[in-house]
């Protein structure tokens, strides 16, 4: 099973890359299936019967909400940037996630780093430590509502965890 | 289709105009890396979609490179922020920092 979806995944990548001929197609075919030999044993990708959904909820939800999130954040620089005195009120801190699987945390500090305002630093098992432009409320109990869970829920679905 | 490529090709021109104010004004590194990421990723998707526009032929790879682009520009940055916060001087107008503690206070101190 995780061969097969290891080599979709490649043989997907190379098709985008080429243009539709068969002969290339073919091609890409082998050279996928070359490479899935060899690194099957490192990659982690599933296949079960929720996959529909889960590709529906990454289309439909995440990334609708993602480039609204990532225009939002282009106009909070615009307005920083402009403004004669940048107001900033910087701070490093600490926020708890639920995701458990490691391409979902990535995908939540990805998406952090293009939401407004943050950043993210590190991460430390299931700590998420992410530079803030703007401390409102010094209180760390509702950093989590207002930084990752938005995300956190559409990617739990998506990630299935 | 021109004018839909035009539109987009001046929409990235002025993020990445606005990337470029940023890192210049903003007062130390961590609000620098801030700015030029959302503004270097939001205008590399709007240049592409405005190549991809003028060339229809080429929207399925310009996709291709937009996703490669949305995962790695987030981890070079991350990964810069985290270097810069070992190995330099921290800014002095922090109103919190959760992150002493994970390195248990022996950077800088």
């Amino acid at each position: 099973m995780k061969h097969i979806a290891t080599f979709l995944v490649l043989f997907v990548i190379y098709g985008l890359l080429t243009n539709f001929v068969i002969d290339e197609l073919l091609i890409g075919a082998l050279v996928s299936l070359v490479l899935t030999i060899f690194i099957a044993k490192y990659t982690n990708y599933s296949i079960d019967y929720k996959l529909p959904i889960r590709l529906a909820v990454f289309l439909f939800a995440y990334l609708p909400v993602f480039f609204g999130q990532l225009v939002l954040a282009n106009l909070d620089v615009a307005k920083r940037v402009l403004s004669p005195k940048i107001p900033l009120n910087p701070g490093f801190i600490k926020v708890k996630t639920d995701l458990k699987g490691d391409f979902a945390k990535l995908t939540l500090a990805n998406s952090i780093t293009l939401t407004p305002g943050t950043l993210s630093v590190d991460i430390d098992g299931d700590y998420l430590y992410i530079h803030t432009i703007d401390v409102k409320e010094n209180d760390p109990a509702k950093f989590r509502q207002q930084f990752t869970q938005l995300f956190e829920k559409i990617l739990g679905v998506v990630f299935n965890d | 289709m021109a004018i839909i490529s035009q539109i987009f090709l001046l929409l990235g021109a002025v993020f990445y105009l606005l990337g470029g104010l940023g890192i210049l004004r903003m007062p130390d590194t961590f609000d620098r890396i801030q700015a030029g990421t959302k503004a270097t990723t939001l205008g590399a998707f709007s240049i592409l979609l405005g190549v991809g526009f003028a060339q229809p032929g080429w929207l399925l790879k310009i996709v291709l490179i937009i996703i490669f682009i949305a995962i790695s520009n987030p981890i070079g940055s991350s990964v810069i922020a985290k270097a810069t916060y070992k190995s330099y001087e921290k800014p002095t107008n922090l109103k919190r920092d959760d992150i002493k503690e994970l390195f248990g206070g022996e950077i800088n101190e």
